[in-house]
């Protein structure tokens, strides 16, 4: 026996190429949305894990843009200004804090890196206090520093891959033609540590030339009044404080202008895919209103030809739907890359973070609007009388 | 004639149409009565009514005045026509159609196309009629054929069955061999005559042709709306 899903699904097979146009439509449309989606998500996840990995919360670092400042510091650069390192004595002080490390930042252009050469960023830490800092830190071969001024180096996992270094090799500072020594390479992180080159403080400030540091991390003890502890490093002289969650919130501002062009674009490419919708499904009840007189004849009532039809319409956006989400999911590293390319700041690790939660969502939200889109196509086949497809004949 | 005999009743069934400011009386009054297993043709020229008068008879249509009875029940004349589900409540009780044009969907194999209507509506008892009007009426070869790979003939056949699954009281055939050659013709009027001698199948039949419309034992001519005994 034959049931009236059967039915939808031959009717769907008679114009093949309409109805594979029409799952395009609607598979390119719920990709969008998925990856929209899963950005949206991924990106805070990434940016939450980021600072969370930075092992501090706030940063206080000689004055001049805090923003600029810490996206500095997630991501490299020049230009940073000094503070002298007795700063940490004073802020380890204040009953909040739990931990301090110093921190140097030094950024050296290396031609070798890349097409045309790019900027290497070395963290000049304090063996004795940043390594308590990342207690998650995993090392793929070797260890932290021996000693405090060591000519050492320890190396992110992808900084390590980019430079083919492994432990014992010899490492040369760009710039400055100082050979160091790699002592460690650490287990990828999915953050900017992966990309960063690690070197004693003192080691660092001897390539400097300098006995000052750029920043301070500190940690916060837990339950400490952070926004307390805030206003009094503010009293310290000439410096700033950075708060990691209001960068993040800053950042996040950032981004929701790029979130908003790209759910337009999500919502227009949804309304085209609705169309087709509309249009497959009207041209097929066009073309079979006879079949669907005949139908009547046989006993089919109003709503079940309105089914039958309402069915079309759900198998095309199912199939859509799911095939949308699998190519979002398939594409989800090339998605990424496209995104890093146009973001001016991108966290560590996935960007597009693609869930069932949500895909189950993009898959109702589609089937949902498609649904309604049939909804006139159904009406019109329910009331074709089975006479007029009769004289049609003619 | 007993009452239960009677399987149809027309009493005084008009339709009216309007073209611009013209009143056209498709059907003109007519008044009749067909009894169970009877085999009625109706005859006439284009335009004389009797494809309006059957489709009002197969409640394919509401009459703008006049009653019907069917199976002893009231279908029109309670003064305000029927919507399309209550015709499609009557429909399915009590008809099966064929058409010139056979309207088998090409999409579906022979078997397929047989067995549509029960995906809408399933009388008891019909589950295995695909298979035995199939055989009955030697398709049974051509079962998993899509219609673009039978003859004309054939396809009729298949209409047949289609029409026949749901176990019908009254099989409606409007020019069943319209679109056929003459053996095909003969073949198609054999068929009907068995389905109503042996299975005491009540059949209306529109047809032009005059020796199809000799099987039925009943014929009506139909002229300017009105229905003359012959």
């Amino acid at each position: 026996m034959i049931t009236p899903f059967q039915i939808a699904c031959k009717n769907l097979l008679r114009k093949k190429v309409r109805t594979c146009l029409t799952l395009v439509g609607i598979m390119l449309s719920t990709w969008v949305m998925v990856s929209l989606f899963g950005f949206n998500e991924g990106y805070e996840k990434a940016l939450n894990r980021d600072i969370e990995n930075m092992g501090y919360q706030l940063m206080v670092m000689a004055k001049g843009c805090p923003y600029e400042a810490a996206t500095m510091m997630l991501q490299g650069g020049k230009g940073l200004r000094y503070m002298e390192q007795s700063m940490v004595n004073d802020i380890i002080k204040e009953p909040e804090v739990e931990k301090v490390t110093p921190i140097l930042m030094q950024a050296y252009f290396d031609p070798n890196k890349g097409e045309s050469g790019g900027i290497a960023g070395y963290f000049g830490v304090d063996p004795a206090s940043y390594p308590a800092m990342k207690p998650f830190f995993r090392f793929r071969a070797g260890g932290w520093f021996h000693d405090p001024a060591a000519a050492e180096v320890v190396m992110g996992y992808e900084a390590a891959e980019l430079e083919q270094r492994e432990v014992g090799d010899l490492t040369l500072v760009p710039e400055k033609n100082v050979q160091l020594k790699v002592v460690g390479i650490l287990e990828r992180t999915g953050t900017q540590d992966d990309g960063t080159i690690f070197v004693p403080l003192k080691k660092l400030q001897q390539i400097a030339g300098t006995d000052k540091i750029t920043t301070v991390g500190i940690k916060v003890k837990k339950d400490a009044d952070m926004a307390k502890l805030e206003t009094k490093l503010y009293q310290l002289k000439d410096v700033q404080v950075v708060s990691f969650s209001q960068v993040k919130q800053t950042i996040l501002k950032l981004i929701a202008t790029a979130r908003v062009m790209v759910l337009s674009i999500a919502i227009v490419a949804i309304l085209i895919a609705m169309v087709g919708v509309i249009n497959t499904v009207l041209m097929s009840v066009l073309e079979r209103v006879q079949e669907i007189g005949i139908l009547k004849t046989m006993g089919a009532m109003p709503g079940d030809i309105f089914l039958l039809v309402w069915t079309e319409t759900l198998i095309i956006c199912s199939v859509g739907g799911i095939a949308g989400i699998g190519f979002a999911l398939l594409f989800a590293r090339v998605t990424d890359i496209l995104v890093r390319r146009i973001l001016p700041y991108a966290p560590g690790g996935g960007l597009v973070a693609i869930n069932a939660r949500m895909s189950l969502l993009t898959l109702g939200t589609i089937v949902a609007v498609g649904l309604l889109s049939g909804l006139y196509p159904a009406w019109r086949a329910g009331r074709v009388r089975p006479l007029e497809s009769i004289r049609r004949e003619g | 004639m007993t009452v239960s005999d009677v399987l149809l009743e027309a009493r005084d069934l008009t339709r009216l149409y309007t073209r611009g400011s013209e009143a056209i009386r498709a059907v003109d009054g007519v008044s009749l009565t067909i009894r169970r297993g009877e085999f009625v043709s109706f005859m006439g020229r284009s335009g004389s009514g009797k494809t309006t008068l059957v489709n009002l008879l197969g409640c394919l249509d509401n009459p703008t005045g006049g009653e019907l009875d069917l199976a002893g029940r009231k279908i029109f004349g309670e003064g305000k026509p029927l919507g399309e589900r209550d015709l499609t409540r009557v429909r399915r009780e009590l008809f099966g159609y064929i058409f010139q044009n056979f309207y088998l969907i090409h999409t579906l194999t022979v078997r397929e196309n047989v067995a549509l209507p029960l995906a809408f509506y399933r009388k008891a008892g019909v589950e295995d009629e695909v298979e035995r009007l199939l055989k009955m009426l030697g398709m049974e070869h051509r079962m998993d054929h899509l219609p673009g790979q039978i003859s004309g003939g054939e396809m009729q056949r298949v209409a047949i069955a289609r029409a026949l699954v749901n176990r019908p009281e009254i099989l409606l055939a409007d020019e069943p061999t319209g679109n056929l050659d003459t053996k095909r013709s003969e073949e198609i009027g054999d068929i009907l005559q068995e389905l109503n001698r042996n299975g005491a199948l009540t059949i209306i039949m529109v047809s032009h042709n005059p020796d199809l419309a000799r099987l039925g034992g009943r014929r009506i001519e139909m002229r300017d709306g009105r229905a003359y005994e012959s």
